[in-house]
């Protein structure tokens, strides 16, 4: 693998990851697919897709039922990729939950964290970069309890304005909510202090990883994050995986989220008592196979090294942001400009043409590329735009393909002119 | 004018389109409406509002304001042109016929002048709300104007 994934220099060898990448090879109307929505989805390695198959093929059987030998087998290959998941960010097995998805993760934590802690009068603080995930679980149960939802301002650059924090968070606030890295401006938020500003006054904090986990080295001890929860799609793994880390105390002195199979204990007729964490939150047949399929992925990332993924979407995104800005002034790039403390999220507007019409232009050169509001209306709105464009890029993304996006903007720019005259 | 690479890239934005696009008729909001409506695309952040003038059953006059893609803002200019001075039926039948062209049930007829460039639009689904909400927004504030008992 070492070989095969970087050039005996320490950065990642793109040109050999991308044949792990079946898709990658795929054409559409005449051109190679230039896949820059990583921040939407990511696209699988083979081993990722052989590992779905393999499962199905050799070992499929429910989890934690059968005593026979193939039950067993599922059953093992199903809490490999938990301690995988483990490993992958510094915590203990029985602090990782499956869930379908981040959604769902953040969902887990409002419904059941929330419903049981949150009063009248309470606050919970989330900020204005937030995806839809991370605020209307909170405008569900702060309605629900009577407590006060607040947010956390942007500088003009789409960094956080923390110049409020100390009022922000205070006495009242139970819960601190932000994302670690922005799907729309690319924003990567000082985790750790942020942390440590909510520790200070006792607030709970969770931070969605979604796009923080599959570009970033990330520890959860060292940040002291109490609720951390990510995607496996968006880091190489399949749909339908989501995971909720979580304190010990916290996890354990939570009621249970969903109820039925798994999770339960005992149940009598009139009362029933549930597992420990993490089975307790983990109700129902699991998304087993894909649970399976998602080690295969946390090993591949596991082995290239995120601290080298990081380099290479540093570099790439620095020479994007460059090729951008030779274009002149008819393109806004909204986000922080400097790419170390930015993701490889470049969100961006052109004066007087629609997101819609330069994605659709891009799609026509097979080049996927995302328009729209991102699930982060507050920001669009906070942004003045109705919507934006939006490329990302991975750890399998070139530099030839940030050109070709570029000459494409010039096209978009050509063929639309500047828009509306009036 | 670059051309782009592929067929279906003019297929999409014909001259027409671009023609409305850059110089949209009929834009801006009237006094005094009879009818006044806006309506979103949350999909995508569109915004179009509608202001008519109706008289003795004809829509005498009418404007479009708002924000969005070529496709829905070119739509929404034709719509003007081609529905002022019509009757209310009429610029119903109009609504229908055009969307059922963009859906791509029917073929486009004649009577629909302009609005035949934006037939290439059925080959894009998630295109086709762009093109028919400034119609959505027409019909719909013609209802209730019509319900106001004006």
């Amino acid at each position: 693998m070492t070989d095969r994934a970087t050039n005996g220099r320490g950065v990642l060898d793109v040109e050999a990851i991308r044949r792990d990448f079946p898709i990658l090879e795929r054409e559409i109307r005449g051109h190679k697919l230039v896949y820059l929505d990583s921040t939407a989805t990511s696209q699988k390695p083979e081993v990722v897709i052989e590992a779905l198959s393999h499962f199905y093929r050799t070992s499929n059987a429910n989890v934690h039922r059968g005593v026979y030998s193939l039950s067993e087998e599922s059953t093992a290959a199903y809490e490999s990729t938990r301690e995988k998941v483990a490993r992958f960010i510094g915590a203990g097995t029985e602090q990782i939950v499956f869930t379908r998805n981040t959604t769902e993760a953040l969902n887990l934590v409002a419904y059941t964290w929330g419903r049981a802690n949150l009063n009248e009068g309470d606050e919970v603080l989330i900020t204005l970069m937030e995806h839809h995930s991370n605020i209307v679980p909170w405008q569900i149960v702060c309605e629900e309890k009577g407590a006060v939802l607040r947010y956390v301002p942007l500088h003009p650059d789409g960094t956080l304005d923390l110049s409020n924090l100390d009022t922000l968070l205070n006495s009242r606030t139970k819960l601190f909510g932000f994302t670690q890295m922005s799907n729309v401006l690319g924003t990567i938020n000082p985790v750790d202090a942020l942390v440590r500003k909510a520790h200070d006054v006792g607030a709970v904090t969770v931070v969605d990883g979604a796009q923080g986990a599959p570009h970033l080295a990330v520890n959860v001890l060292d940040l002291d994050v109490d609720f951390y929860a990510f995607s496996a799609h968006k880091m190489l793994g399949p749909t339908g995986v989501g995971v909720l880390y979580g304190k010990k105390e916290l996890l354990d002195a939570m009621p249970p989220f969903l109820g039925g199979g798994e999770m339960i204990g005992e149940v009598h007729l009139d009362h029933f008592t549930w597992k420990d964490p993490p089975l307790k939150f983990e109700a129902g047949t699991p998304n087993f196979a894909d649970v399976v399929a998602f080690g295969a992925a946390i090993d591949y990332l596991a082995d290239l090294g995120m601290d080298r993924i990081r380099q290479h979407e540093i570099a790439i995104t620095t020479y994007a942001l460059d090729e951008i800005s030779r274009l002149g002034d008819g393109i806004t790039v909204f986000g922080p400009q400097d790419p170390m403390v930015r993701g490889g999220v470049v969100s961006f507007a052109m004066d007087g043409i629609h997101p819609h019409d330069i994605a659709q232009v891009m799609d026509w050169d097979a080049i996927c590329i995302r328009a729209g509001h991102h699930c982060a209306q507050p920001l669009m709105h906070h942004l003045q735009v109705p919507a934006t464009a939006r490329a990302s890029f991975y750890l399998y993304n070139t530099e030839q393909e940030v050109d070709i996006f570029v000459d494409n903007l010039k096209k978009v720019g050509e063929y639309f002119g500047n828009g509306p005259r009036s | 004018m670059v051309r782009g690479p592929d067929p279906s890239f003019d297929e999409l934005y014909r001259e027409l389109i671009l023609d409305h696009y850059r110089m949209p008729r009929n834009r801006g909001a009237l006094e005094d409406p009879d009818v006044n409506l806006t309506q979103h695309n949350p999909v995508c952040g569109d915004e179009v509002t509608v202001t008519a003038h109706v008289r003795d059953g004809c829509v005498i006059d009418i404007g479009f304001a708002g924000q969005g893609c070529s496709i829905s803002q070119a739509s929404a200019s034709m719509m003007t042109e081609i529905v002022k001075g019509k009757g209310l039926h009429e610029a119903n039948q109009t609504a229908e016929a055009f969307r059922s062209m963009v859906r791509g049930e029917t073929d486009g007829h004649d009577s629909l002048g302009d609005l035949l460039s934006l037939q290439g639009v059925s080959k894009y689904p998630i295109r086709v709300k762009c093109a028919v909400l400034a119609w959505d927004t027409l019909q719909k504030g013609l209802e209730a104007w019509s319900k106001s008992g004006a």
